[in-house]
């Protein structure tokens, strides 16, 4: 089963529809999607030879239920160990693999759960990446926050007790150029102890303006690490370039970011291959920058708007379970998150096990904090979702529930030193 | 294992084990060549001149690779021109950082290693430095050129074996240089449970040099490098441990 990405909007003009379907369908009309483009920064680096020769050579399907059980009983689990635990063998080993999960957890992190909230400020996009709400070839509403509404919604969310925040954006660098960005940074630092962004790949200077601006934490999802398959899910624009993305974290650490979150999108591709390259591109870069901090996440497919089918097809809540696992006790040291994708149930539960992150009061939509927070309606339009998301806890509502799951939350445990 | 080289400086070696230099006797020296295969053997630069009496190199195999090393170097200055003199001598372009700022215990000096590995790395040296198992270390040393990295099981001559395991331990798990076991190791079974963690290679010298027959000991450090080796790249077995049994499924909430 494939899930069907591929929707016309009624009210494309016949020139853009043409256009979209000439993408769709004929691989020549698309630009080279491992070459970057004029203007992107190229940097030194064998990270990415590392994990692809990992990722390419490995085959699940060898993998023996003794595999997984050595990898089980080892105090240290190298990349071997880790590539068993991702195996189909591994899946009767769910509940072995959770224990010791916990025990790396706790060694780690005790018992504490941190806790953060996205705010997205601008959905415009460039790119047509078929799996995503902000595509540019979807028809929603589209929105940028003015620096007023910004600090409006920063003043709502910081209300409610929230010390960091998510900074997202479409992809769009005409529309919300970097500048604009590091001026809703700056505001951020303001209101909250902790400030990350999730924009698109800018260059190592970028990096270090945003960092200026109060950014100490980039996320990049590299949605999957298939290059083949990468190329037939983002027809247009600048995240089309592979390489530059994957290259990402290691400019936003060369440009003196504290650090780093990596993750593929689950269900684009193969999902076991998909996990051992993101955790692999973990951890040759920690290899690499030693000092930096790193985090994982583990995003599934969602439905979006105008195509509410999308699905993560094979990978089902025990698959997203194995990974986590297996992530903890390959990296023990690493963040998880896991944002509201999941199930309240499921993010109840993986705290325990794995996630050291969450996300509450989340919208994925473009500036209705207060009517979701405060019920009071806006007079201002709002821009629409990236996804629909299944946890929608409060703030409030999610410290309960994680602290009578006898966890701890945390707003913040960093200080901005520059 | 046929395949299975230690490389330093892009040089290839069939043996694991190098001989210290400590103490020194030309009976020491063959039986590290013929029993313990020895293919490096190292050399205090400051014994090699001994004007008329007999001369240390003389008695060492051509096939041999000489590791000079810098002992009784009490800073980065002192090590860099024992260094340059060792080439000077012919000694080839191996050379072990020896600095000691302390005549008690004879622990290495981190510091001072450091900026020596970096200058000596720049003039071409293939430097090996001699050094307290330290992680932000090892990584310096990585970065200023060094070819591999030398932690001590413990402080040298005293045959106490692994006394600093778990941090060796680290600099194997994180350093992609040959992590060479150096100082403090007394019995072949230490060395064997340094290779078994994933040691590149074992130095020794009072080890065999006080043994009860020199020749036996020597053969008997082939025999445990070796095997430890094999353990290393075999992949240990199964620790077999009690499992607790959880109260209340973890992953019960799966659907």
């Amino acid at each position: 089963m494939e899930n069907n990405f591929l929707i016309d909007s009624d009210e494309l003009p016949e020139s853009a529809l043409a256009k979209k379907h000439r993408l769709e369908t004929d691989p020549s009309s698309r630009t080279d999607h491992m070459k970057y483009l004029p203007g992107m920064d190229v940097i030194e680096s064998d990270v990415c030879q590392k994990v692809m020769s990992e990722m390419k050579s490995y085959d699940y399907t060898k993998y023996t239920a003794s595999d997984v059980r050595r990898a089980l009983a080892k105090d240290k689990c190298d990349i071997e160990d880790f590539k068993a635990l991702l195996s189909p063998a591994a899946e009767p080993y769910l509940e072995q693999m959770a224990a010791k999960a916990k025990l790396e957890t706790s060694r780690h992190f005790g018992n504490t759960v941190y806790l953060f909230t996205p705010l997205y400020i601008a959905n415009y996009c460039e790119n047509y990446c078929v799996y995503c709400g902000f595509n540019c070839y979807n028809k929603i509403n589209r929105l940028k926050l003015t620096m007023e509404q910004i600090e409006h919604e920063m003043k709502v969310i910081a209300d409610s007790g929230m010390e960091e925040i998510l900074i997202l954006t479409g992809e769009s660098p005409t529309k919300s150029d970097v500048k604009y960005i590091g001026e809703a940074c700056k505001i951020a630092r303001k209101y909250f102890r902790m400030v990350g962004i999730e924009i698109y790949p800018v260059n190592v200077d970028d990096y270090k303006y945003l960092h200026e601006c109060g950014v100490d934490y980039v996320t990049v999802f590299q949605e999957t690490y298939d290059t083949d398959k990468y190329e037939t899910l983002h027809l247009m624009g600048n995240k089309r370039v592979w390489p530059y993305r994957f290259d990402a974290q290691e400019r936003a650490l060369m440009g003196g970011m504290r650090g780093v979150a990596f993750s593929a999108l689950l269900g684009l591709s193969d999902f076991r291959k998909d996990a051992l390259a993101s955790a692999l591109h973990v951890y040759y870069l920690q290899r690499k920058y030693p000092y930096a901090e790193m985090s994982l996440s583990c995003p599934r497919l969602r439905p979006i708007i105008n195509n509410d089918t999308i699905n993560p097809l094979d990978v089902g809540e025990k698959q997203l379970c194995q990974i986590l696992c297996a992530y903890r006790i390959f990296l023990p040291f690493v963040g998880i998150t896991v944002s509201s994708r999941e199930t309240a149930e499921f993010r109840n539960g993986i705290v325990k096990i794995a996630a050291t992150k969450v996300s509450a009061g989340v919208s994925t939509g473009i500036g209705d904090h207060e009517e979701k927070y405060t019920g009071i309606e806006s007079e201002d339009d709002c821009g629409d979702e990236q996804f629909e998301i299944s946890d929608g806890r409060s703030l409030k509502k999610m410290y309960s529930d994680i602290s009578e799951e006898g966890l701890q939350p945390v707003f913040n445990d960093y200080i901005f030193v520059s | 294992m046929e395949n299975d080289k230690l490389v330093i400086g892009g040089k290839e070696f069939d043996s694991r084990f190098i001989l210290g230099s400590g103490k020194y006797s030309m009976k020491l020296i063959d039986a590290a060549v013929k029993d313990a295969g020895a293919e490096i053997i190292t050399l205090a630069v400051r014994r090699t001149n001994t004007k008329d009496e007999e001369n240390i190199l003389d008695y060492i195999p051509k096939n041999v690779t000489l590791l000079p090393n810098t002992s009784g170097a009490r800073d980065a200055k002192e090590a860099v021109r024992i260094a340059r003199l060792a080439r000077e001598l012919g000694c080839g372009d191996f050379v072990k950082i020896e600095i000691m700022r302390d005549s008690k215990y004879l622990l290495p000096d981190n510091y001072e290693t450091i900026k020596a590995t970096e200058i000596l790395a720049k003039e071409g040296f293939v430097v090996l430095p001699y050094m307290y198992p330290d992680l932000n270390v090892a990584r310096e040393l990585v970065n200023v050129g060094a070819a591999a990295v030398m932690p001590l099981a413990s402080p040298i001559g005293s045959n106490k074996g692994l006394a600093t395991k778990e941090f060796i331990q680290i600099l194997i798990d994180e350093i992609d240089l040959p992590i060479i076991v150096d100082a403090g190791i007394g019995a072949p079974s230490q060395a064997c449970e340094a290779m078994e963690m994933g040691a590149a290679a074992i130095m020794a010298n009072t080890a065999l040099a006080t043994a009860g027959d020199l020749t036996l000991m020597a053969s008997a450090f082939k025999d445990a490098i070796n095997a430890g080796r094999k353990a290393y790249l075999a992949g240990l077995g199964r620790v077999l441990t009690r499992g607790a049994a959880a109260s209340d499924p973890l992953t019960g909430f799966l659907h």
